[in-house]
């Protein structure tokens, strides 16, 4: 998924071994012990949401039961316990991205706050009247509306690098679509509606001869395979905790230091700033700068232990699996008479999107459930997606970690469940 | 047949495969958009009401899933002849028993006639938007609301 393993596919598959214990990994999710209408959970709505590991639901309960502080104020010790175990984290989610400083990653609600914090921030400062926005069919909602609204303030163009019938970008079409007048191209790592992972280095590569900056939605890639944003050289990059194994409401963006340090505050408030008087507020450098109010500092410390987590698993061996566990859940769902698969881009991640005859996704997702199948049943909050399909939705399976063939298999039986009662 | 029969009867499936009263009035005298943003359902409902206040003739057009589309269908064929007061009636029955406020059996729903076949749905709280949009888009239509209906914009299920 790095672009490093893209130059190099050859040593990516050979790097999860016999030592990638999926039994023993699931010992460590207690949620997937659960049975739902009777029958053992099968989760397969990662790319929505992915489950917690113990390590990160115990590092919210010890951190409220033991250390519980406001950060960056207090003289006592449990406020410097919390403020040491708050950076810790970034930290570790410096290192996670590869970034150069910590001062370059700032804590966010999550991938969407950080996209509009950009918009809010560097968008409002930099793209005026004229300017042009570049963004791709295959974008999250999340990843169009705040560069809309923007676009409409400011008199500036949204443009959009289509896609082809196997859910690829169009790169062809890159050359014509960046202008000297393109302030940001704005684009996904990996779609979440078709699994697609994009060439996001040649990408940047090309924006950036265009003097274009890039700001990349990488909530879908971080849980997949090893990001570095020092060697995709991108300006800013996103992502949500929760979709890393990690607590629900919080996130990181990265940004390009010089970048954060000329951009104006997102919020104002305390912790945010050097000094305030009625005439004048001088505001702290990054990232404090852009976290005003007390934090999400459970949530952070969390994150941490789900860093820590996905570390001690693996990156490289979870992409390695869940590449296998892909090629095996094609296979098998090309076995259901009728189904087709959405996105097919040759380089994919963890997604297995489809259409079932025309078995509206709705209809498959309560047959699913009631089988104990969770998958995501809709338009993935990527309607432009769908049009460009000409579908109103598809059906979801997405994977994680935890996954086996014998979930892909449930999967399958219950599709086949489906097939029967709308026959 | 499998244990999904109390969501998918054999009358649900049979009026999504093959939708009674599909398409448009001419000159439609009563019309409302109904949508939910959820699952992307759309209806387009078309009604014409004669002098003495019934529903003369009623059509239906949309995508969506099979309650919703088998919703709308069986909608139309209860309600032709049938005069506005009735429709609201029948209305608030069929809310009444997808929503489970109606005891178990849709016993005290005595106008709802093979419409009953929605019952299951109370057991599937997920689906309840499907079943009700086709009701709620003729609610704004016999009442001449203009905007499209929405079930995920407060309006209740």
């Amino acid at each position: 998924m790095s672009t490093k393993t893209r130059q190099k596919p050859k040593t990516a598959p050979a790097q999860k071994g016999p030592s990638y214990d999926v039994e023993r990994i699931r010992k460590d999710f207690p949620i997937l012990k659960r049975k739902v209408h009777g029958k053992s959970l099968v989760y397969l709505d990662n790319a929505a949401t992915t489950q917690k590991p113990l390590a990160v639901i115990e590092a919210l309960d010890s951190y409220y039961r033991t250390t519980n502080s406001n950060i960056h104020r207090g003289l006592h010790l449990l406020s410097e316990e919390a403020t040491a175990a708050y950076e810790a984290v970034r930290e570790k989610a410096r290192v996670f991205l590869n970034a150069g400083s910590t001062k370059e990653i700032i804590f966010t609600r999550g991938a969407t706050e950080g996209i509009n914090l950009v918009a809010a921030t560097w968008g409002n400062a930099n793209v005026r009247s004229g300017d042009e926005v570049l963004l791709t069919t295959m974008e999250h909602h999340s990843n169009i509306v705040p560069w809309q609204r923007l676009c409409e303030q400011k008199g500036a163009k949204l443009k959009v690098l289509p896609i082809d019938d196997k859910g690829e970008l169009v790169l062809a079409d890159l050359r014509t679509l960046l202008t000297d007048r393109t302030k940001l191209l704005a684009l996904t790592h990996v779609s979440n509606a078709l699994g697609t992972v994009n060439p996001i280095r040649e990408i940047v590569k090309a924006a950036h001869a265009k003097g274009a900056k890039v700001l990349v939605d990488g909530a879908q890639a971080v849980p997949h395979a090893t990001v570095d944003v020092r060697d995709l050289d991108c300006d800013f990059y996103v992502l949500s905790g929760h979709k890393l194994y990690g607590p629900t409401g919080i996130g990181v963006l990265y940004g390009k230091y010089d970048l954060l340090d000329a951009m104006p505050p997102y919020q104002g408030g305390g912790d945010m700033i050097a000094s305030v008087t009625f005439e004048r507020t001088l505001y702290k450098k990054p990232p404090h700068k852009f976290e005003a109010g007390t934090p999400a500092i459970a949530e952070v410390i969390g994150l941490g232990a789900a860093l820590d987590y996905v570390g001690k698993v693996g990156l490289p061996a979870i992409a390695s699996h869940e590449a296998d566990l892909l090629r095996y859940g094609t296979k098998r769902l090309l076995e259901v008479p009728g189904l087709k698969l959405v996105g097919t881009a040759s380089h994919k991640a963890g997604v297995l999107s489809f259409t079932l005859g025309d078995i509206h996704p709705h209809d498959i997702g309560t047959i699913l459930d009631r089988e104990g199948v969770a998958v995501r049943a809709g338009h993935h909050c990527a309607q432009p997606v769908m049009d460009r399909f000409g579908i109103p939705a598809t059906t979801r399976a997405s994977l994680g970690m935890y996954n086996t063939e014998a979930e892909i298999d449930a999967l399958v039986k219950a599709l086949r469940k489906v097939v029967e009662v709308f026959r | 047949m499998s244990d999904f029969s109390d969501l998918y009867q054999e009358l649900i499936l049979d009026h999504q495969r093959n939708p009674r009263n599909y398409g448009e009035i001419p000159g439609a005298d009563h019309h409302a958009d109904g949508f939910n943003p959820l699952c992307g359902d759309k209806i387009a409902l078309d009604l014409k009401v004669d002098g003495k206040g019934l529903i003369e003739d009623i059509k239906f057009k949309g995508s969506g899933c099979a309650i919703s589309k088998a919703s709308a269908s069986l909608m139309t064929t209860a309600l032709k002849g049938k005069s506005s007061e009735e429709a609201d009636r029948i209305f608030h029955q069929f809310h009444d028993m997808v929503m489970g406020k109606d005891g178990k059996g849709g016993t005290k729903a005595p106008d709802l006639g093979k419409l009953k076949v929605f019952a299951g749905v109370r057991d599937y709280p997920a689906r309840v938007k499907c079943a009700s949009l086709a009701w709620h888009t003729l609610e704004a239509a016999l009442h001449d609301k203009r905007d499209v209906v929405s079930t995920d914009d407060g309006v209740e299920p």
